[in-house]
């Protein structure tokens, strides 16, 4: 079987899905004759044509504003915006817009668009490019939030994002995009909504996260197992939809959780997973939930960002920490 | 103001030396129609407002010849229109039935109400300019479709402040779609003059930036409206590309139903505009050729006053809303949460 980072199994997704469904298209800043500014359409403009594979000028509220008339004239756009920080310019056309697009319609229209924004930190970008605000598109009803983790989770889950009906914001982790590479099939298939995953088994307390944090928690994981901590770890995978019961059952399994985000601490997403727990697994809980977040202060610059995301030393003194509770 | 402001209809009904009319009599007739019902309909739903049997209203008053004559322009079977919220006899003439629309009014937001399949008409759209890109992307996909179709996409003088006009012009300008940009200026957003909206001579200068024609009409002056719309959805249907059209008019109603201009409102130029009334304007047109007299301008005027009183008839028996109804078209496939919020609520409501 084949094996493919990140950025090569989006590019397989993406090929696929434009040789399958003629009405598929691409647009967004640098998308076409550049590839993306980290090459994960390239070669498509070559395969499939410059109306096919769209660059678009610079304004990414009417990247997304058209990929919604695209999606009424009948087209299936996959929009990229080049960072998830630069979503801020379209924030209307997303929330408010797309996502409310069929609610508004009364179910006449649907706005069956993908959005693919790379973002996080640990890749020494300017201003603005590193961002973890997946959090504010769980506050827009309509859209869903899908953060994968992995080369496997990224093609089937883009796939998946692309056939939705619904609106669907793909969030990449752009420091895995060339981390390494896994077993990642030719041909369809498609990771659903709604299903995490406990990425690793253990005993003592579950690390709960999503996109890039999934493999921060497993290198803590390891060297937690160094120190007899046995952490499982609960990849959420899709915020909206969310899957209450995976996470709740990995919890109450070792009745220790630690939830650890790119995005700042305060109503982060960590916050919904930690009320959530509280609704649904307290009494299954011996140690108080923690977290473990970048800080509530702006994204530094790169060469401060080790000091504000989440380490694997915070995650692993977080871990055990809970565990001894 | 444009070098040239295309006009046709003088305010006095006379046409302009050398002009002719853009629509034969029997289409200038049933414009005047439709400028009736849209008059006499905003008149009487004003009135189901101030009873508190209808919702929050933008009338079209002193607008009409705007709204009907550029929608007259497009073909219903092919055409679409992307509407903001004050055109809504250009959305009727186009296919959405005005006792539906009445009923969302009325409170009843069902899916009985919604825009019916094969009527080519996008949601209202208050969040202004946010209609335009989409117009955009629609005109686009189905410009790659290979469709004959034209886009008719509404905007007023405030929301071209906004910046998703500048983007969607640009963006429709570069894929040359097969657009038109309709702005009617009013003279005011709210309370905002057009002065202290934009330091442009004229708004259909703007279009020059883009690489495609803009034109002002006398907004008032349907056989005007009518004709530059004309040329502007040939030009699109053509491969041409775009079109700016500013249609020069006035609201002398209110901005809606919860506001009152005589706080901010000159009443000099309010005056003006009254005295360039555009269905005015078509009455002494028609009657100094013969076409209308008294009688039949009442026997007209009784006739669209009917139909406005069964409308409205026809949307008070419209079924009203289920209390889960909001939770309805969110999704396709909703999340698991929604449906046991939904759950939750038909508990809570004890609507099952």
């Amino acid at each position: 079987m084949p094996e493919r980072n990140v950025v090569e199994a989006i590019n397989n997704a993406l090929t696929e899905e434009m040789e399958r469904d003629p009405r598929v298209m691409l647009l967004g800043l640098d998308v076409g004759r550049l590839g993306g500014v980290f090459r994960t359409t390239s070669g498509l403009i070559e395969k499939y044509g410059a109306s096919r594979v769209v660059d678009t000028p610079l304004a990414e509220a009417s990247i997304i504003g058209a990929s919604l008339g695209l999606a009424v004239s009948g087209m299936v756009p996959v929009a990229e915006i080049q960072f998830l920080g630069f979503t801020a310019q379209a924030f209307h056309q997303i929330g408010p817009q797309l996502g409310k697009y069929r609610h508004r319609s009364r179910g006449r229209y649907h706005a069956q668009v993908t959005i693919r924004a790379p973002f996080g930190g640990g890749i020494r970008s300017p201003e603005f490019h590193s961002d973890a605000v997946e959090a504010q598109f769980v506050q827009s009803p309509g859209i869903k939030v899908v953060m994968p983790s992995n080369p496997y989770d990224a093609k089937g889950m883009l796939l998946e994002a692309i056939r939705d009906p619904d609106p669907v914001l793909f969030c990449e982790p752009d420091r895995l995009y060339r981390l390494y590479r896994m077993e990642v099939p030719d041909g369809d298939y498609t990771v659903p909504f709604g299903k995490a995953v406990v990425a690793r088994e253990g005993k003592d307390v579950t690390l709960v996260a999503w996109s890039a944090a999934v493999e921060l928690c497993q290198r803590a994981a390891a060297k937690l197992a160094e120190e007899d901590v046995e952490a499982s770890i609960v990849d959420l995978r899709t915020l909206v939809p969310l899957d209450v019961e995976t996470l709740v059952n990995a919890v109450a399994a070792t009745g220790r959780c630690v939830i650890v985000h790119e995005a700042p601490l305060s109503a982060g997403f960590g916050a919904e997973v930690a009320a959530t727990l509280a609704e649904e697994a307290f009494y299954d809980l011996d140690a108080p939930i923690a977290r473990v977040a970048s800080w509530d202060i702006p994204f530094p610059p790169a060469s401060m960002e080790h000091w504000y995301l989440p380490s694997v030393d915070r995650v692993v003194e977080a871990a055990k920490r809970t565990a001894a509770a | 103001m444009a070098e040239t402001r295309l006009m046709t209809l003088q305010p006095d009904g006379k046409l302009l030396k050398g002009a002719r009319p853009s629509m034969d009599e029997e289409f200038l007739l049933d414009a005047l129609r439709w400028m009736l019902l849209s008059r006499l309909y905003d008149e009487k739903v004003i009135g189901l407002q101030r009873q508190g049997r209808f919702g929050v209203y933008s009338p079209g008053l002193g607008q009409e010849a705007s709204i009907v004559g550029s929608s007259m322009a497009l073909d219903p079977e092919r055409d679409w229109i992307v509407p903001q919220y004050r055109e809504l006899m250009a959305i009727v003439r186009h296919g959405y039935p005005l006792e539906k629309i009445t009923a969302t009014y009325m409170g009843k937001t069902t899916e009985a109400t919604r825009i019916p399949e094969g009527v080519n008409v996008l949601p209202t759209q208050v969040a202004l300019a946010a209609q335009l890109p989409q117009a955009v992307g629609l005109a686009w996909g189905l410009k790659l479709q290979g469709k004959d179709a034209v886009v008719m996409a509404y905007i007023g003088d405030g929301g071209s402040s906004e910046g998703d006009f500048h983007e969607a012009l640009n963006l429709a300008g570069v894929q040359k779609v097969p657009i038109v940009f309709f702005m009617q200026n009013n003279q005011w957003a709210i309370s905002t003059p057009r002065s202290l909206q934009s330091a442009t001579p004229s708004f259909s200068l703007r279009a020059a930036g883009y690489g495609f024609p803009g034109v002002e009409v006398d907004g008032n002056d349907i056989f005007a409206v009518y004709q530059a719309a004309v040329e502007a959805v040939r030009r699109a249907r053509a491969g041409d590309g775009p079109t700016l059209i500013e249609s020069v008019t006035y609201r002398m109603g209110f901005h809606n139903t919860t506001d009152n201009p005589s706080r901010y409102e000159d009443k000099e130029q309010r005056a003006d505009f009254e005295r360039r009334d555009p269905i005015d304007r078509v009455v002494r047109y028609l009657r100094s050729l013969g076409l209308l007299d008294e009688q039949r301008e009442d026997n007209l005027r009784a006739e669209v006053s009917a139909e406005v009183d069964r409308v409205i008839e026809a949307a008070a028996a419209e079924p009203g809303v289920r209390p889960d109804g909001m939770f309805d078209n969110v999704y396709e496939r909703p999340p698991a949460r929604v449906l046991k919020q939904r759950e939750q609520f038909r508990g809570s409501n004890g609507n099952a």
